[in-house]
Formats: C-alpha cells, sequence, structure tokens
C-alpha cells in the first residue's frame, strides 16, 4: 500500500443514497485474478451506454473529474456485497479518499487497507458538499481532518491503527505476522 | 455488572490479542470458508511474500460463484462450457488449493456448492466459532450462534497466513420477534419486513441477536435465512442462540464432533444464548402474527411492501424516483398483477431442501406460465441429490421449470446465467441491487412461495391463494 497522508482536490459528487458495491464495481467485472486495472470498470453501468461509450451527464464523466481524488456521495456508500474489487476500482480511477454521512462497514475496511480514506462528515457539511460539485478540499490523515474551501476544519473518526498504517504505507499483515507466538499459545490453549 | 450476550461470549473466546488504543483486538478464525472469486488476489499476496496457509486444516474451500449450472463431469469440460475468464479463475482455484495444500470441494465433489450451503451442511458449522468468507453472506452461518462476517480479499490473505483477522469490537443489537407465522408467510418474509422497518443502513457497526419466541419455533433452514440477510441491513453479522434445533440439525453431520468430544460441545454450546441480564447497544421489537408475504419494488432491500399493499407515494427523493424509473414501475401502483419474465429458485438464501419442497408443492399439477422462465438452482450437491430422490425434479420439469446443477447461478449472474436487460425477475435471492442479475435486470425480491405462485401465474402474485 502506498502511504496517505494527504490530498487536496476538487471533489466529484455521486448524490445517490445507498450506492452498493454492486454499482461501483459489477460482478461480471469479478473474473479478473489481479488487483489492478479496475478503475475502467468503476461505475461502469452509471457510466456508459450500451455501446461502451462514455455518457457525458454521468459525474465521473464530466471535464476534471478524472483529476479528481476526492469523491462525494450520499449516506451509506459501499453497501452489500463485500469485494474488495470496488475500493481497488475507484482507486485506480485516482480516488484517495471517498466523504459520506455514512460508510458501509465491509467497505470501510477494505477501503482502509488500499489507501482510500473513508471520511464521515455531519448532514449539514455532506448537504453542502453535495451542493457544490468540483469544490477545492483537503483530507489530512495525520490530523484526522476535513478542510472545506472557506477553511472551516471538520475532524473525522478514523481508527489510531488504520491511520497509523496509511502514514506509515505499510500492510497489517506485518503486524498480525509479528503475533505469531500469541496466535501459537492461543492454538495450543484451546479445547 | 450486566451479563454477557451470546455476541460477546463468542468474541471474548476468540481474543488473541485485546484491543487497546494503538491496536484493534487480533481475533482468531476457526473456520475460513473461501471460493474462487475474493481469493485469487489473496493467493497473490501470499506468494509475494513467501507465506504458507497457517491452517489448511481450518479452511473450506469450494467453487460456487462462478461455476456454470449445466453438467460438468471434469475440470477439462469448463474450457468448453465458460467463457474464458470464469475458466480460468476456477482453474488457478485449482491451483491455488493444490499448492497451498487445501482440500478442494470442486467438480466431483459430492460436497461442493454454495459455500453457505455446504458450511452447516457438512457440520463444519457450529455454535460459538468465529467464521469468516470473501462474501458478505457469511452472516448465514449465525444462525448457529457462530459468529460469522464477510471480509474482503486483503483480508483473506490475512486469515490464510494467520488464522486471526484484526477487528473493533462492534456494537450489539437485539432484534425480537414474536408472534406465530401466518400461512404463506415465511423465514424470508421475516427477514425483508425487518429491513424495511431499520432500513438498508440500520444495522451498520452493529452485530444483531435475532430473539425471541418466533425464532426459537424456526427450523435451522428457515434461521438461516433471516441470518444469511442481515447483511443487507447493513450489520456486521446476525447471531441466533443455539439450542436443540440447532443440536439435532449438527448432529451426525461429517464433521460434527463424536463421542465424548460431541457431549462436550453441546454442553459448551448451549450455555453459549446471552445472558437474560445481557446489555445490547440497541433494541427493536417486531410482531410477526399478521405478517403478509413481502416483494421488494426497488432497487434494494429495504424498498419492500407487503404483497397486498401498493408501492409507496413518491418521497420526492433522487434515490426513489431512480429506482422506480429503472423497475420500471410507478408510486402507488400494486405490486400484485405486474408481468413478470423470469423466476428464479435459489441461491444462499432460498435453495435448500425445505424452499425446494414449498415451491414443488405449489407446482405440483401446475404450469409455468408461457411467458415465464423458471429456474431452479439447488445450492449444493447434496440438495441437489436429495430433492432428486423425493422426486421433486419431475415436478419442476413437468411444470416447465429448468432444473440445474447446484450453485450461485443468476443471484448475481456471473456464471453465465443472467436476466436479460429490461425483464422483471422474481428472485429468491438476496439483493435486487441495479443490474445484480444481469445489466438492465430488474429484480423483486421474494420467498420461495411467492415466486412460486408468480412462475404459474404469470405476474405477481400472492402464495396464500396459491396453497
Amino acid at each position: 500500500m502506498e502511504r496517505m497522508t494527504r490530498v487536496t482536490s476538487r471533489t466529484v459528487v455521486l448524490p445517490q443514497t445507498d450506492i452498493d458495491t454492486d454499482q461501483i464495481m459489477p460482478a461480471r467485472f469479478l473474473t479478473t485474478t489481479d488487483r489492478e486495472g479496475l478503475g475502467k470498470a468503476a461505475f461502469a453501468d452509471w457510466r456508459y451506454d450500451d455501446d461502451d461509450q462514455p455518457l457525458p451527464d454521468f459525474p465521473l464523466n464530466q471535464p476534471g473529474a478524472a483529476e479528481a481524488q476526492v469523491l462525494v456521495a450520499g449516506n451509506n456508500f459501499g453497501c452489500g456485497s463485500s469485494r474488495e474489487h470496488a475500493p481497488w476500482g475507484l482507486v485506480d480511477f485516482g480516488f484517495r479518499a471517498v466523504i459520506s454521512t455514512q460508510i458501509a462497514d465491509i467497505f470501510r475496511n477494505n477501503a482502509l487497507k488500499n489507501g482510500l480514506v473513508p471520511v464521515i462528515v455531519d448532514a449539514d457539511t455532506h448537504r453542502w458538499l453535495m451542493e457544490n460539485p468540483g469544490a477545492e478540499v483537503t483530507v489530512d490523515v495525520e490530523s484526522a481532518t476535513l478542510i472545506l474551501p472557506d477553511n472551516r476544519v471538520l475532524e473525522f473518526p478514523i481508527d489510531g491503527f488504520s491511520q497509523h498504517c496509511l502514514l506509515e504505507g505499510t500492510d497489517q499483515l506485518g503486524f498480525l505476522l509479528a503475533q505469531d507466538e500469541a496466535i501459537s499459545r492461543f492454538e495450543q490453549d484451546r479445547p | 455488572m450486566s451479563g454477557r450476550s451470546l455476541f460477546e461470549k463468542v468474541w471474548h473466546d476468540h481474543i488473541v490479542v485485546p484491543e487497546g488504543p494503538a491496536n484493534p483486538a487480533v481475533l482468531y478464525i476457526d473456520l475460513h470458508l473461501i471460493h474462487e472469486v475474493t481469493t485469487p488476489q489473496a493467493f497473490t499476496l501470499l506468494k509475494e511474500n513467501g507465506l504458507p496457509v497457517r491452517r489448511p486444516d481450518l479452511t473450506l474451500a469450494t467453487m460456487d460463484h462462478s461455476t456454470p449450472t449445466v453438467p460438468i463431469r471434469t475440470l477439462k469440460d469448463i474450457d468448453i462450457v465458460s467463457a474464458p475468464a470464469q475458466a480460468a479463475q476456477i482453474r488457478s482455484m485449482v491451483e491455488n488449493c493444490e499448492a497451498f495444500g487445501i482440500e478442494l470441494h470442486g467438480f466431483g465433489s459430492e460436497q461442493r456448492g454454495i459455500v453457505h450451503v455446504i458450511g452447516p451442511e457438512i457440520g463444519a458449522t457450529q455454535p460459538g466459532k468465529t467464521i469468516v468468507c470473501g462474501d458478505s453472506h457469511s452472516s448465514t452461518h449465525g444462525a448457529f450462534g457462530a459468529l460469522a462476517f464477510g471480509i474482503g480479499s486483503t483480508e483473506v490473505a490475512h486469515v490464510l497466513a494467520t488464522q486471526c483477522l484484526l477487528q473493533r469490537q462492534p456494537k450489539t443489537m437485539a432484534i425480537n420477534i414474536d408472534g406465530t407465522l401466518p400461512d404463506g408467510v415465511t423465514a424470508k418474509d421475516i427477514i425483508l419486513a425487518i429491513i424495511g422497518q431499520i432500513g438498508v443502513d440500520g444495522g451498520t457497526g452493529h452485530v444483531i441477536e435475532f430473539r425471541g419466541s418466533t425464532i426459537a419455533g424456526l427450523s435451522m433452514e428457515q434461521r438461516m435465512t433471516i441470518c444469511n440477510m442481515t447483511i443487507e441491513a447493513g450489520a456486521r453479522a446476525g447471531m441466533m442462540a443455539p439450542d436443540d434445533t440447532t443440536v439435532e440439525f449438527i448432529a451426525g453431520r461429517p464433521q460434527a464432533p463424536s463421542g465424548a468430544a460431541w457431549d462436550a460441545a453441546v454442553e459448551r454450546w448451549l450455555n453459549l444464548p446471552s445472558d437474560p441480564d445481557a446489555h445490547f447497544d440497541k433494541e427493536v421489537h417486531l410482531d410477526i402474527s399478521r405478517l403478509a408475504p413481502m416483494v421488494t419494488f426497488g432497487t434494494n432491500p429495504g424498498m419492500v411492501v407487503p404483497i397486498t399493499e401498493n408501492i409507496p407515494a413518491d418521497t420526492g427523493s433522487l434515490s426513489f424516483r431512480k429506482a422506480l424509473d429503472y423497475m420500471g414501475l410507478e408510486a402507488g401502483q400494486p405490486m400484485l398483477g405486474t408481468p413478470v419474465d423470469i423466476v428464479f429458485i435459489g441461491s444462499c438464501t432460498n435453495s435448500r431442501l425445505p424452499d425446494l419442497r414449498a415451491v414443488a408443492a405449489m407446482l405440483e399439477g401446475r404450469k409455468v406460465s408461457d411467458s415465464v422462465r423458471m429456474l431452479v438452482v439447488p445450492g449444493s450437491e447434496k440438495i441437489k441429490q436429495q430433492a432428486e430422490a423425493e422426486g421433486l425434479h419431475e415436478i419442476f420439469v413437468a411444470a416447465g421449470a429448468e432444473w440445474r446443477e447446484a450453485g450461485c447461478s443468476m443471484c448475481l449472474g456471473m456464471n453465465g446465467d443472467v436476466v436479460p436487460p429490461g425483464k422483471l425477475c422474481v428472485s429468491t435471492s438476496n439483493r435486487n441491487f441495479e443490474g445484480r442479475q444481469g445489466v438492465g435486470a430488474r429484480t423483486v425480491l421474494a420467498s420461495p412461495e411467492t415466486a412460486a405462485a408468480s412462475a404459474i401465474s404469470g405476474c405477481i402474485a400472492d402464495p396464500r391463494e396459491h396453497s
């Protein structure tokens, strides 16, 4: 995982609530055995027409979206399937943070393991972000804050361990492997 | 100090390293279920780091998601039957299991099937276990009093390498369900009603315990249907207290303990239910004595109504309008009588023997409407055998339905079994998301009984009028 310390970017806004991981990454793209290259498939059913041409009205196809690194989405983003292909696709597209009022548990876990920062904001801030697509915001991992264009600084919740892993760019597997002795002891003590 | 809940007992029994401000808990995993779709990248991670699988003996492998539902005799057939990408994924599963010393219940195995169907079927799913799988419907196993939840592929690699996961302790929610199920109303209708009540994010951050007199009276298959869809309410997991019904179900299965170990296990299991004074962070109550069969009208499982009621009036919300537009339905319109193109009986929610028996009882002596294509896909090879021994397949075929090989099939349309664009499918599966069953496919979630009644009628129909 690459280090993720701070990102400043325009936002792309997807206003729908309950965007599920089947929308983020439709099942037909899950046949891949790789992690890379899924950016093209992100939101495929909303993004392309029947001839695989980009739909101009879809926010990810609009000017500037290709460079955007912060996604703002309706409440309960990432619900449904546990497919990690969803955050893989978003990261491959270029996103480094996703902002919503609620983010589904499994998606949040998967996102954090791929350098994609889940940012939970209050309803008022969320409404403002929804109404102002393209606003330039900063997500700062070290201080766990979101900085809005008017320089307001909002804290967002993040697990300290995940924050550490993002800042260092370390995989959590290393921590688990270092627990080998404790795991062996636990296994020996089992009934 | 209050007593401990079922969840808390199982959680604390599996703590290898307690959580602190700087680290989540290291949680030991007793059973790791793996399948072909979410493991290739996990095995790659192991290979990149030169790591072995720590406990192949606690790893249960099968193939279900991208497998065809037409007969496959040997692995060679896959290249003729499946598209190259699916075939490659299946081959990669076979190679990875061989390379890492994991027994694979693949083609030719009598124990192959949908991962959440075979775990309980072979007795690997047991009360008090921690069970994970790279599949969100892992919540199914909670019906046995196990703590079971879905994980991503990176976490699959963590479990393969260390048999552990890093987890923060979730909150708890009790859903108390009382009342006797009315005729023609099923466990599927209970869980759809719950999701309608608490919403698709109602359980986020929580492990739900389903309790109450209704649950105590349900079979294990019915309990699995309810726990299976816990994830559709956003919950981390769903659990139910183990009782005599649980113990009877497990007894004699291939991986069930035997002899003195069985007695010890049963004693341990029956001590797992929540203490009477256990605390829950949230509580919800539901009386199901007047519950009707439920059907979804929108594009998530929370957009659901009793079959006799109309679609709600327009709320003005963008997502509501977008959902109805996608479904080709109007606000305020009745669901009953809506024309149906396809009926799918299957998935980890409703593909077990009692589900198939209920469908057969409805179809016996009747015909599937000429305008409907109906697929019946058993959850496992074993269920297929049992259904055929009872002659259920003959009833399906005589009625005009297709009787297929076991797998996930049309629940997510990864294997070529898809609903064409714009067609409406009444499905016993768990997700009515846009495009879930195929690009442009429209899904109405329902019980096996409602699906069968709709197949006969050619439109959405009330099973209570067809029994």
